[in-house]
């Protein structure tokens, strides 16, 4: 959790909006930053995390988590994180067959029509225990990053479908929040990416979009980040709130300031 | 070198023996602590599934070093310069994809480097290719460039591994004869990265004591199928499962407790995406297997992750029609090169490149276990072949030595400098030529 983005943001773990769904995106550079942070963000307000990590192992979270002050391996263990690998997975159910559905299931099949199991899978890591006493909060999703999945062959349509169920889910039936990651192709013309974000983005209250300079590297601000609030369902007299910063990232925090304020600048 | 009265007591302390009567005994694989580079502790990166051992491990792998940054584990790619762009080197569990250059003639030379250092370090090698056989590509691997003494130990330990040793009785330590003698030679030396002569052909006898896979897709494919339909080319998934056959059998993975692995396996696989895999995405825009190559490679990425792997990959990313397959493909690869070679473009009698061969782009860095990864800030690189070697170089402006200072020549200087490659990952957006 970086406390200058929390600032940015205006929000603690402690207060928290409910039912909202975040968006990342990132272009022409690395926004996994954001997902780290969100990932200990959520996971310090004692909510029941389900994450659908799709990008990069476990290891690598924990050990990043561990820099930023969670523990993933303990809250995997205390039932606050459902952790689903899909590296480790998809070899999985590349080479054995599986008995009972397994989330990753459309990597087997020739014509995957959509992403059932997968939601299935949400839904149950997700949906609140009846044990008595309200151990956590309330739920997150959390996925990195949903441009894999147009990699691994299933179409922009079924992923929003996807999204739109686990809205439904997550959002309004569970009073949860989720945060997405979807890469922005940019230049290239990746029309299912482009779909796949044009749709996620209509949905999303709050945009975080990392940006690369557009004058190119630079070794003191890493990429500008833009955040937009938006009000999906309601009728928009005045326009969404906009802000955009420049950052730093370093060893475990990242560093924002106004444009042309970096500190190498000045 | 007879054997003098070891016991168990003196065994602990075997530093103080001779290297190779150790070796010779005992059957270990050959390493020499105290002359090489590679740090006894290691902080095993935790791509590697753990074995169930805890405390510290003390065994270093031939070959590895770990990185100063987050103490991953590293394998040298075969060129110095380019583990220094890398960051140290490429990490195990992870890929390197190579985007070839236009007539392929620069990136199998970093595709043999990368197997020839495997073979240097005592790693083991798993080739595939649909083009050449295996065995033709390590024929032509370049010889390493040892310095005198790794030479010379070489030699010796040739020669130790041709005296009968066998034929002697053990007197004093006789339990020891009834120990397996080792076959191989071991690592011929424990140096990270070594210089490889282009020139020269590694020796046969290197080839033959090394442990190698080749998987040549001609001779694979013949056999029928006996999977279920997905949208993978066949080649592609033959070529996993093979993959996955060898990281279980010879338990790079860490799950068989009967083969404790202690080596890195390299895998190379040369060409990919090209139609000879199978795949049509270098023949049409909208082919019917249009994920077949990225379905590959994340699966191939989920096998590298849970082993002690590393994979290059060379693939002829010019040749593909559809240019988002070409992003996808570099967000699943964890370290991308390109390279731009100047053969047959204009720039090949263009004077700001008259000491180069192409240029080298480091297109993806990846950030593993951490927040940050390590850029170099030098963006502009070129490369050249000269009589023996590959060296990698800051590319820099040649002094403009003209009488006159003609308003032609320098600006086409600056044409050329504005075409210049843009950075990793960030690129910058205007065409208009930034003046500094």
């Amino acid at each position: 959790m970086f406390v200058e983005l929390n600032n940015l943001l205006n929000t603690t773990p402690d207060r928290a909006e409910q039912g909202k769904l975040t968006l990342l995106c990132d272009a022409k550079t690395d926004g996994s930053f954001l997902v780290h942070h969100f990932l200990s963000f959520y996971l310090k307000a004692n909510c029941k995390v389900c994450f659908v990590a799709l990008f990069q192992s476990f290891s690598h979270y924990n050990i990043v988590g561990q820099k930023l002050g969670v523990n993933l391996t303990v809250a995997r263990e205390r039932g606050q994180l459902v952790f689903l690998e899909g590296l480790k997975s998809a070899v999985d159910v590349f080479f054995q067959t599986q008995e009972e559905p397994h989330p990753l299931q459309f990597l087997r099949e020739a014509n995957a029509e959509n992403l059932k199991p997968l939601f299935e899978f949400v839904r149950e890591a997700l949906k609140p225990v009846d044990s008595g006493e309200a151990r956590w909060t309330y739920p997150v999703l959390l996925v990195d990053d949903l441009s894999v999945l147009l990699s691994l062959g299933m179409g922009a349509v079924a992923v929003l479908d996807f999204i739109h169920y686990c809205r439904a889910t997550v959002c309004w039936e569970l009073k949860g929040n989720m945060v997405i990651l979807v890469h922005d192709s940019g230049d290239v013309e990746d029309e299912e990416n482009d779909i796949l974000l044009n749709g996620v983005s209509h949905q999303s209250h709050l945009i975080l979009r990392a940006e690369g300079l557009a004058t190119g590297f630079c070794r003191d601000v890493h990429g500008q980040l833009r955040i937009l609030w938006r009000r999906p369902l309601q009728p928009t007299a005045q326009r969404d709130q906009s802000l955009t910063y420049q950052y730093k990232i370093q060893d475990k925090s990242v560093s924002f300031f106004a444009k042309g304020m970096s500190p190498a600048v000045l | 070198r007879v054997p003098i009265g070891l016991t168990l007591q003196a065994l602990k302390w075997r530093q103080w023996q001779p290297a190779a009567v150790v070796r010779g005994l005992l059957g270990l694989q050959w390493r020499q602590p105290g002359k090489s580079n590679v740090t006894s502790f290691q902080r095993r990166g935790p791509r590697a599934s753990g074995t169930n051992d805890s405390g510290p491990r003390l065994v270093s792998i031939a070959g590895t070093r770990p990185s100063v940054r987050n103490g991953q584990l590293l394998v040298s790619t075969g060129l110095p310069a380019l583990d220094q762009l890398l960051g140290g080197g490429l990490a195990i569990g992870t890929v390197l994809l190579i985007e070839e250059d236009k007539y392929n003639i620069y990136s199998p030379l970093l595709f043999k480097c990368f197997l020839a250092e495997g073979i240097v370090s005592g790693h083991t090698l798993l080739v595939a290719s649909a083009k050449e056989d295996p065995a033709n590509i390590l024929q032509e691997l370049p010889a390493p460039l040892l310095d005198d003494n790794s030479k010379k130990e070489f030699d010796e330990d040739v020669y130790n591994h041709k005296t009968p040793e066998s034929n002697i009785k053990m007197k004093i330590a006789w339990r020891y004869q009834l120990l397996p003698k080792m076959e191989q030679i071991g690592p011929i030396s424990s140096r990270f990265g070594h210089y490889y002569d282009a020139s020269k052909r590694i020796p046969q006898e290197l080839i033959e004591a090394s442990n190698w896979h080749g998987f040549f897709l001609p001779e694979k494919i013949s056999s029928t199928l006996k999977v279920e339909p997905c949208s993978l080319t066949p080649g592609y998934i033959k070529l996993l499962q093979f993959i996955q056959n060898i990281i279980y059998e010879e338990g790079f993975d860490g799950s068989n407790p009967q083969k404790k692995q202690r080596n890195v396996l390299r895998i190379g696989i040369q060409n990919l995406g090209s139609p000879l895999w199978g795949d049509d995405i270098c023949c049409a825009e909208n082919g019917s297997n249009s994920h077949s190559l990225t379905k590959f490679l994340y699966v191939l990425r989920g096998l590298l992750r849970t082993s002690l792997s590393a994979c290059i990959i060379t693939m002829p990313t010019h040749l593909i029609q559809n240019k988002a397959i070409i992003a996808r493909v570099t967000n699943l690869s964890d370290t991308v090169i390109g390279l731009e070679s100047f053969i047959g473009s204009e720039r090949e009698t263009n004077p700001l490149y008259k000491d180069y061969h192409g240029l080298i782009h480091i297109r993806q860095i990846p950030r593993l276990n951490n927040l940050i990864c390590d850029e170099s800030d030098v963006k502009d690189l070129a490369f050249k072949l000269k009589r023996k070697l590959f060296t990698i170089e800051r590319l820099h402006l040649p002094p403009d030595l003209s009488d006159t200072v003609s308003r032609s020549s320098k600006q086409d200087l600056a044409e050329s400098t504005k075409r210049l490659g843009p950075g990793c990952g960030m690129m910058a957006g205007g065409k208009k030529h930034l003046d500094f």
